[in-house]
């Protein structure tokens, strides 16, 4: 990619007490890009996440947002993270809230839009993620399927420069798989700058750009998907991808 | 059950005397609308020192639930008066900021009975209902805080439009529970000597005395404190949020 990066991971390390999560991490996502973060549970997937938002701190290394070091102690985090959308593994929909009030909480509350423009927006993207008539529904009355919809379209509508999704799938029932995999591939096509964490490796070869693949806390393996799905050059990749194989889940 | 335990009462050799002394009607009639009259300041003090409980719990509670390193001293003091004022039965805090505050003779200090006696009753009742407010705060999910502050909120903001809506449905329950305890104990300050239900009731008791005017203070305290329990009932029924 010959165009800066929006997201530039600079040897990131993080570590809970004793436990190294993140040892070391480079990743850089172009604009438009796609980059499905692969790997097994507890590799490193949703922490690495959760530091680009700012959602942990790191111990060592730079992230970077448009060239901006957002891991610098003199940046407000409350900034970077209006210009990043998260989706997470379960949901996380405010329970309280119906869900346009879902969807249009940060932008009334973080970015300052009135309510009647908020509402306007957020029933807009409410109905491009199949969720016309759900407006006025809480959490508690939606499939697991719809709710993800819903959290896909909360983290979209802060019109954030790129989008950080934990796994997004992981939480649903086999047959609603399908529908929250078709919302990314929609953002996708608009093209929306995401960062993937995934176990759907179909999913991945389909919709990634690059798909980088976490092991131990470091990107052993990055590259196109063919490659690294298809011809893995690190014994880890291999013996991941077929135990995946085994469980019948590439 | 009940019903033998009336049987027992109305057969008691005691009962006919007992009746006469508590359960007169003449003594009703003529302390009851005096004493309505002082339950209508137990009512005000009630109303006044809940809100104020309220407010001084939910800071007490956002100060004891920040992990900001910046607030520790605050939250080492609010830590204190949770432990301090909980700790002390609260008719010895009506005692001590009662009789104590005057004693100071100090410019600017509150002097009026009822005002002493409604401190105490927010000191004691801001511990207790703080802790509730903390307990609801930490019951809400992390993943909640996490998803408020992705979609840009700071952490004031998803603390008021996150984290405390759904804390305080969770808790409404205990909440109004202590509101029927503070209720009960704006009798404690009669102690100090303003006229409300309980000390005029004791002072028509003295004066005939028949104990007939307890009996027409407690009643009026129930008209107050059984609808109440009765909102706290339905709520625990329907249990809030998950």
């Amino acid at each position: 990619m010959s165009a800066a990066p929006v997201l530039e991971v600079r040897e990131v390390t993080k570590a809970f007490g004793e436990r190294e999560v993140l040892r070391g991490v480079d990743l850089s996502v172009a604009e438009h890009e796609a980059v499905a973060l692969i790997g097994a549970s507890g590799s490193g997937k949703s922490t690495l996440l959760r530091c680009i938002d700012l959602l942990e701190e790191i111990d060592d290394g730079d992230i970077l947002l448009d060239g901006e070091v957002i891991t610098d102690p003199s940046v407000k985090p409350v900034a970077v993270r209006r210009k990043l959308g998260v989706v997470f593994q379960a949901y996380n929909l405010f329970p309280h809230l119906s869900a346009l009030e879902n969807v249009i909480l940060g932008d009334r509350r973080a970015h300052g839009a009135s309510r009647g423009e908020a509402e306007e927006r957020g029933r807009a993207l409410l109905e491009r993620f199949g969720l016309a008539g759900r407006e006025d529904d809480r959490p508690d009355n939606l499939s697991g399927g719809q709710q993800q919809r819903v959290a896909i379209a909360r983290a979209f509508a802060g019109r954030p420069r790129a989008l950080l999704l934990d796994e997004v799938t992981s939480a649903l029932d086999p047959e609603l798989v399908g529908e929250v995999l078709a919302a990314v591939r929609d953002l996708k096509a608009e093209g929306m700058t995401m960062v993937i964490a995934t176990h759907e490796m179909a999913f991945a070869r389909d919709v990634a750009d690059e798909v980088a693949f976490l092991h131990e806390g470091r990107i052993v393996e990055s590259g196109p998907p063919q490659r690294v799905l298809g011809e893995p050059q690190q014994a880890e990749t291999r013996r991941f991808l077929s135990r995946l194989l085994e469980a019948g889940r590439a | 059950m009940l019903g033998g335990l009336a049987a027992l009462v109305l057969t008691s050799p005691g009962w006919p005397t007992v009746r006469e002394t508590f359960f007169s009607w003449s003594e009703f009639k003529n302390c009851f609308p005096e004493v309505l009259e002082g339950f209508w300041l137990d009512v005000k003090i009630f109303m006044v020192v809940e809100v104020a409980v309220l407010i001084l719990a939910l800071a007490i509670a956002l100060i004891r639930t920040s992990g900001s390193p910046a607030l520790f001293p605050v939250r080492l003091l609010a830590t204190v008066w949770v432990d301090l004022f909980r700790g002390v039965p609260t008719i010895l805090l009506v005692y001590l900021v009662g009789f104590g505050v005057p004693a100071l003779q100090l410019e600017g200090l509150p002097t009026e009975p009822v005002v002493l006696g409604g401190i105490a009753l927010l000191l004691s009742y801001s511990a207790y209902v703080a802790e509730v407010y903390k307990a609801g705060i930490r019951s809400v999910h992390r993943g909640q805080h996490d998803a408020a502050l992705a979609v840009g909120l700071t952490h004031s903001q998803a603390m008021r439009h996150v984290i405390l809506p759904q804390a305080v449905r969770r808790v409404a329950a205990p909440l109004l529970n202590d509101f029927v305890a503070l209720q009960k104990d704006v009798a404690l300050i009669s102690i100090l000597g303003p006229l409300e239900a309980f000390r005029l009731a004791q002072i028509f008791q003295g004066e005939n005395f028949n104990y007939t005017p307890l009996i027409a203070a407690a009643l009026l305290y129930l008209m107050v404190t059984v609808p109440l329990a009765r909102v706290v009932d339905r709520m625990g029924g329907s249990g809030g949020v998950r």
